[in-house]
């Protein structure tokens, strides 16, 4: 089966692209530091480490939290084809004066895997749903 | 090439952790080294809070209990034990242990390595006064700020003191806030006499340390890639790092243990509660992540390679603990039909009896579980026929009369708000003293010439 675009979407933005949920190309693990929270994003193949270097900036990423964070950096570890996020004023006030169901951060993961990035239509039928 | 490796297995990756961890690491195959990390970053204030009303408390009480079960399989096959289950009385914290070694027969058989010298709060005042501000690194203020609440403050210090206590024949080595990666550091530099500045071997035993510390999620647990496929977690094999004299190291576990170690489990631990990848700070060295090489190298066997870093900073991180307020966190269930709209009209009439009672509050969050808790508004619009949504409304403030009253504002709305309610049967929300977290640095040469080893003989 092929990675499902998000919403029933025909393909948007990019000519020859179709938007798809990170999900499907990355997996994460997030934790926190203070009131940041960092995500982890590692491609599930080396393959589609430069389409989320690409695809994935920092600008997206912020874009995709708007309301939820005051600010994203991005870091680059090609050696495990992941990118780092820290997400700035993420949690609330973190740790113990949080109130939040995840005042620690630990599902920001999945929270990343829900943005869409445009993928070719060629690479987009080969992804498996997992 | 054949070279000796050093096994240094994890068996708690944090206060509260799997019980049967550390037993299964001891008895399930060959290991030298048994590291457990105790110490998240309030935990010293709660050990802090339990030692003031009996200073014979103060530490990891899990600790000397898990230390009686072990401690005969320890001493028959020659493993050494690191903990920082030391807390905030390594000292008592030591003395159970011995006295427990006394019981089971193992007189002159334990020798336990006490490190103290982390604790700084009965030397804040002299340190402020002498101009280290310890300043909170994520704001800048400086601590005068919050002196009076203060209630712990201790140094990380790192493998050094370790090192001279397995140097010194201690068999059990009890820390203080001993950083989680310096309990698997200090094994691996005795073991190879590498020089404390040879950086890239700090940075080698610091992922090490790294990948171990919190336990089985590096091996299988709270992995998300492929999670149905792990198996086997009824009995997690913790992790194992079978350190060379190269620098480089194999991340396993114990044969028959469940839970898998690859290149997937690995990374997702290496980038947990990552800042940048460049600088990873410790009070040993400062580690590169992206000079990290993983390879598979046999079933649950991973390959770590390539690892380089830098010298340590001057400054030392300190962790301080205050007293900031009280918190509560109060929960009710609506169930179908249109749960979700009974569950906000809930929370409408929950804030504005709060609002007539004229409470005071820094915040009030509300969350609606099944619906936006996790996500906020990324998780889209809620499927209409939902068949149950949780609300949880939480409340915080300075002084503790209006987060007491707003505890008892969650029952009424049993009998007086929005129907198809449930789920109260845990009665009141407790009040929370709510402790916070204030990181700062100083500079080393106001600790380290403080610390002290001793060992104490069973």
């Amino acid at each position: 089966m092929t990675a499902k675009t998000s919403r029933g979407r025909k393909s948007s933005g990019k000519p020859g692209t179709v938007p798809v949920q990170l999900r499907y190309l990355a997996h994460a693990r997030s934790g926190d530091k203070g009131n940041t929270a960092n995500v982890g994003l590692i491609a599930l193949e080396p393959a589609y480490y430069p389409l989320l270097l690409r695809e994935v900036t920092g600008a997206r990423v912020a874009r995709h939290f708007r309301g939820m964070v005051s600010g994203v950096d991005r870091f680059e570890l090609p050696n495990l084809n992941a990118l780092n996020f820290l997400l700035h004023d993420a949690l609330d006030g973190g740790g113990t004066i949080s109130l939040k169901t995840d005042a620690q951060g630990k599902v920001y993961s999945t929270a990343l895997l829900r943005m869409e990035i445009p993928v070719p239509t060629g690479l987009a039928r080969t992804l498996r749903r997992s | 090439m054949s070279q000796r490796t050093v096994r240094i297995a994890a068996g708690q990756g944090f206060w509260g952790d799997w019980l049967e961890a550390p037993v299964r690491q001891v008895r399930g195959g060959p290991i030298d080294y048994l590291m457990m990390d105790y110490l998240a970053e309030v935990t010293m204030s709660i050990m802090q809070k339990q030692k003031s009303r009996d200073p014979r408390a103060g530490y990891a009480r899990d600790f000397v209990p898990l230390m009686e079960r072990i401690l005969p399989d320890v001493v028959a096959k020659g493993i050494r034990v690191t903990s920082n289950a030391g807390g905030v009385n390594p000292r008592g914290c030591a003395e159970a242990v011995i006295e427990v070694a006394r019981r089971l027969g193992l007189g002159g058989k334990v020798r336990v390595g006490l490190v103290s010298g982390d604790d700084i709060l009965g030397r804040l005042d002299e340190l402020i006064a002498a101009g280290h501000p310890l300043a909170d690194m994520e704001t800048g203020r400086p601590l005068a700020a919050v002196r009076d609440h203060v209630l712990s403050a201790n140094a990380y210090l790192g493998m050094a003191p370790i090192v001279t206590a397995l140097r010194g024949g201690a068999n059990v080595v009890v820390t203080g806030r001993v950083t989680d990666t310096g309990l698997t550091l200090g094994p691996i530099f005795h073991e190879f006499g590498w020089s404390p500045e040879d950086w890239d071997k700090v940075a080698a035993g610091t992922v090490a340390g790294h990948i171990i510390e919190c336990g089985a999620q590096a091996s299988g647990g709270n992995l998300l890639r492929g999670w149905r496929g792990v198996k086997g977690l009824e009995n997690p094999g913790f992790p194992i790092a079978e350190a060379s004299p190269d620098g480089s190291f194999v991340v396993t576990k114990h044969p028959g243990t469940g839970g898998v170690v690859s290149v997937a489990s690995v990374t997702e631990q290496l980038v947990y509660e990552m800042g940048d990848p460049r600088s990873y700070i410790t009070p040993d060295g400062v580690a590169d992540f992206t000079t990290i090489q993983l390879r598979q190298a046999g079933r649950d066997r991973v390959r770590v390679t390539g690892i380089r870093g830098g010298p340590r900073t001057p400054m030392l991180k300190v962790s301080i603990a205050y007293f900031y307020g009280y918190k509560a966190v109060g929960t009710l269930v609506y169930a179908w039909p249109e749960a979700y709209e009974k569950a906000r009209a809930a929370d409408r009439i929950l804030r504005a009896r709060l609002a007539d009672l004229g409470l005071e509050f820094e915040q009030i969050l509300t969350e609606f579980v099944g619906v936006d808790a996790t996500h906020g508004r990324l998780s889209g619009p809620p499927d209409p026929g939902l068949p149950e949504v949780q609300l949880r409304v939480g409340v915080r403030a300075r002084e503790r009369a209006p987060v007491e009253r707003f505890t008892r504002e969650i029952a009424p709305l049993v009998l007086t708000g929005p129907p198809s309610v449930t789920g109260f049967a845990g009665g009141r929300p407790a009040v929370e003293e709510v402790v916070a977290y204030w990181p700062a640095l100083v500079d080393r040469r106001q600790i380290e010439p403080f610390v002290t080893v001793e060992i104490l003989e069973a």
